[in-house]
């Protein structure tokens, strides 16, 4: 009994090892596959649409989750900050988780689900009809026609609704602390400002970058990879979707920790709640 | 003899523990009309599939034309792949691109042809296959038989110099089943054309091929002319020929 638990223990590990070799490798390709040449109008053409399919559809989506989560901290917070008579600090707080964590991280975490597993789908379906095949038999390589393409457009596309979703949320955080609560305006911004400078911004985007190419280079992969059949793209994308979420958590975590110390390293250790 | 065009040298491939080729040797010459026959998944779309390095052999060599293929890495294996045309069993027609589109893929891959051109060329080759002006349509708005037909627009779409059909007349009624041998026979005549024709349509077999060979249980069992094949006294090629299951395969049917 022990054996066997150790025997497939063993073996899980093993099929997760060559299954991260086996997306090492993809990732490795897509990357050499992007040099200079790739830049030709004739790929370059491939990337609007999927700049629609990933950017404008996702708008909806990721206004609402940004909004709502500016308008929960400020709900949450208030009573808090309120029961310290410091409810005006409330901005620095918002602002700042919202930009900094969970702006990125749920516009991203949206964005795995909505265009992760979409592409997933696409490519899945395309793999098990053999359209993927078909491309490389007619001497066109699936990586630059296909991959290339989407991943730019995940990488140039998580930002920018990034900041979308964090503006919005910024909006929905000032309009429930401001209008509805009865926050002071102006000492309200003053402590927003405080609390969110050019390097917390820069932060949340910069991990949004990542975050969109590991949500395109993800759902590819796994689009590429799926089983046979409807149950097996299915599947690809239940996995896709889950994959990234992970990635994009741990990811998050290695952000704030190199981020925290080159911070440190280069203004020294500042208080979030300003003097 | 000339340097075969396509050559299996005791091929063997397996998908986990099912073997699907174990030993195939064959060469096939440049100008034939070879087809293969054999009962549903005795591995006649993987056979075809080596040829072009889609799929690689556990042991054995696939070559091309002199060149050695199955350790080929992929950037070399485009430049045999452009002298090839595949027409896929079930089609494969990329479904989020119109059928104009779908045969132009090549063209605006491989050639410097303007759009006008394109354009010119995409209907002729669906002239070919009996699909004139369909070119706006989606494959989804197309029956079974004619994404068939439009696929294989698209497989001859460069003027390959080999082409591998798998089961071309699958799906079609007769006449237009007839239509696409003949359309096969005069690739071969006017662009002498290699054709590698997988097919279960024995009609269309006797029609087209200079040669037929049988795959069963891994193996080719028979390598012959046409009238080879339908003298041939092997119990399996006699019942897969004539069309009638054995005793064996219908005592399932019995209670
Ligand atoms: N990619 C693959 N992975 C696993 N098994 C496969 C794969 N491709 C084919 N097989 C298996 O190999 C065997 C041969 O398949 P193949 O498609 O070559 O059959 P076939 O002779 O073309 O049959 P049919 O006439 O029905 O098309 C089948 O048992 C099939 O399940
Ligand atoms: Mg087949």
């Amino acid at each position: 009994m022990p054996v066997r638990l150790i025997e497939q223990v063993g073996r899980q590990t093993t099929n997760a090892l060559a299954s991260l070799g086996d997306f090492a490798q993809f990732a490795g390709r897509t990357f050499v596959s992007m040099g200079p040449s790739w830049f030709r109008w004739k790929n370059v053409r491939l990337i609007l649409p999927q700049m629609y399919d990933v950017g404008t559809m996702s708008v909806p989506v990721v206004s609402v989750v940004g909004a709502f989560i500016g308008m929960v901290l400020a709900v949450e917070g208030y009573t808090q900050f309120k029961a310290l008579g410091q409810e005006a600090r409330m901005g620095s707080v918002i602002n700042v988780s919202v930009i900094k964590q969970i702006g990125p991280v749920l516009a991203a975490v949206m964005l795995a689900g909505r265009v992760g597993g979409a592409l997933t789908a696409e490519l899945g379906t395309m793999n098990v009809t053999e359209q993927l095949d078909a491309m490389r038999v007619m001497g066109a390589d699936p990586i630059r026609v296909l991959v290339i393409p989407r991943f730019l457009a995940c990488i140039l596309l998580t930002p920018l609704l990034t900041i979308y979703s964090d503006f919005l949320g910024v909006l929905g955080g000032w309009l429930i602390s401001v209008k509805s609560l009865g926050i002071p305006n102006d000492p309200y911004w003053h402590y927003s400002a405080l609390g969110v400078d050019n390097w917390q911004i820069f932060e949340g985007i910069t991990k949004s970058i990542f975050f969109g190419a590991a949500i395109g280079l993800i759902g590819c992969y796994k689009g590429f990879t799926s089983g046979a059949g409807a149950s097996g793209v299915g599947k690809a994308c239940t996995e896709s979707f889950v994959t990234s979420f992970m990635a994009i958590i741990i990811l998050n975590f290695f952000f704030a920790q190199v981020s925290k110390d080159w911070y440190i390293a280069i203004y020294g250790v500042t208080s979030m709640f300003g003097s | 003899m000339p340097l075969p065009i396509v050559e299996f040298r005791d091929v063997a491939k397996r998908f986990g523990h099912l073997v699907v080729l174990e030993g195939v040797t064959l060469s096939i010459q440049r100008g034939e009309s070879i087809v293969i026959i054999g009962a549903s998944g005795s591995g006649k779309s993987v056979m075809l599939k080596h040829i072009v390095g889609l799929l690689k052999p556990e042991s054995g060599q696939v070559w091309f034309d002199g060149t050695r293929i199955d350790t080929l890495p992929e950037r070399q294996l485009m430049l045999i792949r452009q002298r090839c045309g595949f027409l896929f069993q079930m089609g494969a027609l990329f479904d989020s691109l119109t059928v104009g589109e779908n045969i132009a893929f090549p063209l605006v891959e491989h050639t410097r042809k303007n759009p006008d051109e394109i354009r010119q060329v995409v209907a002729h080759r669906l002239a070919m296959v009996g699909l004139p002006g369909v070119e706006y349509k989606m494959p989804a708005e197309l029956s079974g038989g004619q994404k068939k037909r439009v696929a294989l627009a698209r497989a001859i779409a460069l003027d390959p110099e080999v082409i591998l059909y798998d089961e071309p007349t699958t799906g079609l009624d007769p006449v237009r089943a007839d239509v696409i041998n003949e359309l096969i026979i005069k690739l071969q005549r006017e662009l002498h054309t290699t054709s590698i024709v997988v097919t279960h349509d024995m009609a269309s077999a006797f029609k087209i091929a200079d040669r037929i060979v049988m795959l069963h249980a891994g193996k080719l069992i028979i390598d012959g002319s046409p009238q080879q094949i339908k003298d041939s006294t092997n119990p399996i090629v006699h019942h897969f020929v004539v069309g009638e299951a054995d005793e064996k395969e219908l005592s399932v049917l019995k209670g």
